[in-house]
């Protein structure tokens, strides 16, 4: 297995991987057994594991949520569908590889997929823009999606992107209609929608495909109107005011959920998903199940009538007479 | 003469100065000065480029409407949803631009007639927080369509947005683009004209929600418009953007709206569009 990236606040964690590492190797080239010791720092690794996550600050889940070795949307898609048939291209310009479209086979159910990719390293991430989508990416979710509602598939989506791609050709081509449009066609699509944030939640880019019946968020994913970084210096002109930003714009599942802005947090396993790609992939596929099933006792039209009813109601407004 | 100007201005005094600054206006586009009361006379726009200065509500309000406007929810002020805590605490920050503009918030909408005709105006004034999209704004666009549903009129925005969301509000902001988009789709249910009239500027989740979506779409000209602020894409492609780029004009030519109209022609020509749909 690839080795982990440790993020600077887990940096305590290195001295057990490694020794454990340690003894893991002795123990092969000298046949040495070792067992004993290993068990007793997985355990302490475990226990130190614990005690930093559960004393965590929303800008230390804001780097995690940015994690290059948190699972994407294609290693969730290869793992959890058979049968995946992609789909390429908005049918106008180009094929915009920061959003995975397709159908297949989920636990024997036929359902469409959309999601933002992002790589695991610099290469694969030049090649996909980071997860930042152009109006061709945007446009091919949408006819997909189209193409779900004609057979009542439900339409998972996968949220993982810092924002929407800022870019010349991404203007000329009317970036801001290619989201306005998905967002109006999919508050009416006839079929269930769910959404899940995987990682980093970034702005209209993120809310481009995230209209949806049920909101899920990964416990250490983010969701956010602005970056952390931009709003610090908007806001408190100091790019290093990212701690209280992210503190401030209430950005984490909790804090999201408190909010009633989203439906459901989905657990991840200790210290977080990149630590355990397969077990928080296994935990995922199991909500999407639970959620697809709830959706699907219910009348399409009732289904739509409550998905507008949902975002026709938020907002904090106050009048006049009742803030005296 | 560099070293004479500097002199001169220095000597000026200070009272002088600042009448001078009340009644002579820089047009930011050309650089030219030019008289307040001139400028007034003619919309605000600069006689010597054309420039488009930004109008606040009321002014928006005495070039379109016939005698007649009826405010609704003129009441409706921002909540704190977030309890957001920055240099400047979101309370204190509405405190202040209440003070400042004279507004509540930065849309107002209600009933109007032009001409002979019955619309429903939506306005959204840049002066207050750039324009952005928290959810008073967001309401109030809502209430607006609903209101242009159960009258059978037509409905008319003006956009000027600038910083498109509104950071304060969080998530709540970003989710008034989908509450703003989708009552555009209970308009097309009930066969009510959408006219969307882009002023400078208009950027951000203002741009990618409702002030794209019109039947119609107006630009002023030279307004900014678009998804990206221009700053945050140099920094990405790291080069300067070519000359007019998201201006209206570049939007007409790639074919994102139906028209650029100058100011002092903009009423006769939302009078000619009702006529043509609705005589
Ligand atoms: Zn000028």
């Amino acid at each position: 297995m690839e080795k982990i990236k440790e993020l600077e606040f887990e940096k305590s964690l290195t001295k057990f991987t490694s020794a454990i590492e340690r003894l893991e190797n002795q123990q092969k080239s000298t046949q040495k057994d070792n067992r004993l010791p290993i068990t007793k720092l997985q355990q302490e690794l475990k226990e130190k594991t614990k005690e930093i996550y559960s004393n965590i600050t929303p800008w230390q889940i804001v780097q995690i949520a940015r994690h290059p070795q948190r699972p994407h949307t294609m290693d969730y898609i290869n793992t959890i569908m058979e049968d995946f048939y992609e789909l390429h291209g908005d049918r106008i310009h180009s094929d915009d590889p920061a959003i995975v479209a397709g159908i297949g086979k989920f636990n024997s159910r036929t359902i469409v997929f959309v999601g933002h990719q992002k790589g695991k390293n610099i290469e694969e991430n030049i090649a996909i823009n980071f997860g930042m989508a152009h109006p061709e990416g945007y446009r091919k979710a949408l006819r997909v999606m189209k193409l779900a509602e004609k057979f009542k598939f439900p339409v998972i989506t996968f949220i993982d992107t810092p924002g929407a791609y800022p870019h010349i050709q991404a203007e000329e081509r009317n970036q801001a209609l290619a989201i306005a449009q998905n967002l109006y066609e999919m508050a009416f699509l006839k079929t269930p929608i769910i959404s899940i944030v995987i990682g980093e939640g970034g702005s209209g880019g993120a809310l481009g495909i995230g209209v949806s019946d049920k909101i899920l968020m990964l416990e250490y994913s983010i969701y956010s109107v602005i970056s952390p970084e931009g709003c610090a210096s908007i806001l408190w002109k100091d790019q290093k005011a990212v701690e209280q930003a992210s503190q401030a714009l209430k950005l984490t599942a909790s804090d999201l959920l408190k909010l009633g802005l989203i439906d459901v947090i989905i657990p991840e396993p200790l210290g977080a998903a990149h630590r355990n790609p397969s077990e928080a992939i296994k935990i995922v596929g199991s909500y999407i199940q639970k959620h697809i099933e709830l959706l699907s006792t219910i009348p399409i039209s009732e289904i739509v009538n409550t998905r507008y009813k949902k975002y026709r109601n938020i907002g904090l407004v106050l009048s006049e007479e009742t803030e005296e | 003469m560099f070293f004479r100007k500097k002199k001169y201005i220095k000597l000026e005094p200070k009272e002088t100065r600042e009448i001078k600054k009340e009644l002579w206006q820089k047009c930011p586009e050309c650089g030219k000065l030019i008289y307040e009361g001139k400028l007034k006379e003619n919309f605000k726009i600069c006689p010597y480029c054309g420039n488009h200065f930004r109008f606040k509500t009321n002014e928006w309000l005495s070039l379109l409407i016939d005698n007649k406007f009826e405010e609704y929810d003129a009441n409706l002020i921002s909540g704190d949803p977030l309890d957001f805590k920055a240099v400047k605490s979101y309370t204190e920050k509405i405190k202040e631009e209440i003070k400042s503009t004279g507004l509540k918030e930065a849309l107002t909408y209600g009933l109007a007639k032009i001409n002979t005709f019955d619309v429903i105006l939506s306005i959204l004034d840049s002066s207050f927080i750039m324009g952005s999209m928290g959810s008073v704004v967001g309401e109030k666009f809502v209430r607006g369509c609903e209101k242009a549903i159960e009258k059978k009129i037509p409905f008319i925005s003006i956009c000027g947005g600038g910083g498109g969301a509104r950071m304060y509000e969080g998530m709540f902001s970003l989710m008034q683009m989908v509450k703003t988009s989708q009552v555009v789709g209970k308009l097309k249910e009930n066969n009510i004209l959408y006219i969307s009239i882009l002023t400078d500027p208009t950027m951000g989740g203002i741009a990618a929600s409702f002030a794209f979506l019109g039947d119609i779409i107006i630009a002023e000209p030279k307004a900014l418009i678009g998804f990206a602020g221009p700053r945050v894409i140099e920094q990405t492609i790291k080069q300067k953007l070519p000359h007019g780029f998201q201006k209206s004009e570049f939007l007409y030519k790639h074919g994102m709206i139906d028209e650029i109209i100058s100011r002092d022609k903009l009423k006769e020509k939302i009078i000619k569009i009702l006529s043509i749909f609705y005589q």
